[in-house]
């Protein structure tokens, strides 16, 4: 597997584009009030994108094993959706966990990053769900760094799940991202049987879109009848964040907030 | 977005040399998967006709993994 890590003025080109995606998320997050809907969100989102010179990378994205395209610009998952939730009329309403998940390509670059929020009052093992998901994207901050294994990285975002009680998804992984939305390797969120096959050295100038995904409750997720929304089998709520990192020799820097 | 595993269920149709087979897969694709190391690590014996699980590569759908046998 070879890896391409990208030139510093190829950073600054995913960094224009990543920053396009943080602002994005910025904006859309105090839109996340009862009454508004999934497709309200989709649509403030193409108004910014375009009025920053950006594109959308998730409509038209083929599915991978054949199927309807994905017909959104952004994706919006509510409670036991995990991820890749279609924006339509579903109304957004008081206790419901929202994931918000927004891939641009500016200038031929791309940037992918995710965010879950509580609206309103949640309980409180649900709040420490996002905590912990959201830690998961500190720790690789803190420990991806250039000259370690992914896998030592992706053992710790799992210990960490695990220490709290809840359940890493493994049937969905983070990406390389760069010229196009997925490039290789697959970035897991835990250590698998195929990580000794799939396992790879974290390089200077190496571009990741790391996007732990964690249910409440079982792993174990499904696709839905619409063809891409993905929900957790046992219908408790999932949380998905998500940066694209550029590694460095002292961390991973997130290329994708603000 | 996030990428998935791809993994499907199949029918093995013919066994190849180099543990190599021929798998139908439940969408009626046919694939050429090799067995995973793993499997073979534990000896685990594919014959056509085994139900068995493939994960395949984004890169090549046309290639597979045989990472589980279930019957």
């Amino acid at each position: 597997m070879t890896l391409r890590p990208k030139s510093a003025e190829e950073i600054e080109k995913m960094r224009a584009a990543g920053r396009v995606v943080a602002e994005v998320l910025a904006h859309l997050h105090p839109m996340c009030r009862p009454g508004v809907t999934t497709g309200d969100l989709d649509a403030e989102a193409v108004r910014l994108m375009e009025a920053r010179g950006a594109r959308s990378l998730f409509r038209g994205q083929p599915h991978p094993r054949g199927g309807r395209v994905y017909p959104g610009n952004i994706c919006v998952s509510l409670n036991e959706e995990l991820v890749h939730g279609i924006p339509g009329p579903r109304e957004i309403r008081e206790g419901d966990v929202v994931s918000i998940d927004i891939g641009v390509e500016k200038d031929g670059w791309c940037g992918d990053a995710a965010r879950t929020f509580a609206v309103g009052e949640v309980p409180e093992r649900v709040r420490d769900l996002l905590r912990t998901t959201e830690g998961a994207l500190d720790l690789v901050a803190r420990e991806a760094r250039a000259g370690v294994f992914w896998s030592a990285v992706a053992g710790q975002i799992e210990a960490l799940v695990c220490r709290a009680g809840f359940a890493v998804v493994t049937d969905y992984v983070g990406h390389g991202i760069g010229r196009r939305m997925w490039e290789e390797p697959r970035v897991p969120n835990f250590v698998g049987r195929d990580m000794a096959r799939e396992d790879f050295l974290l390089a200077e100038g190496l571009t990741l879109a790391v996007e732990p995904m964690v249910n409440l409750g079982r792993r174990e997720v499904r696709e839905t009848g619409d063809g891409w929304t993905v929900v957790t089998v046992d219908g408790k709520p999932a949380a998905h964040f998500e940066d694209t990192f550029v590694i460095r020799r002292e961390g991973a820097e997130p290329l994708t907030r603000l | 977005m996030a990428k998935d595993v791809i993994r499907m269920e199949g029918r093995v149709v013919e066994s190849m040399p180099n543990a190599v087979f021929r798998v139908e897969l439940e969408n009626g694709h046919r694939v050429m998967a090799h067995v995973s190391g793993r499997m073979r690590m534990h000896f685990i014996r594919i014959l056509p006709g085994d139900q068995v699980t493939v994960e395949l590569s984004p890169y090549d759908l046309a290639k597979g993994r045989i990472v589980y046998r279930s019957g």
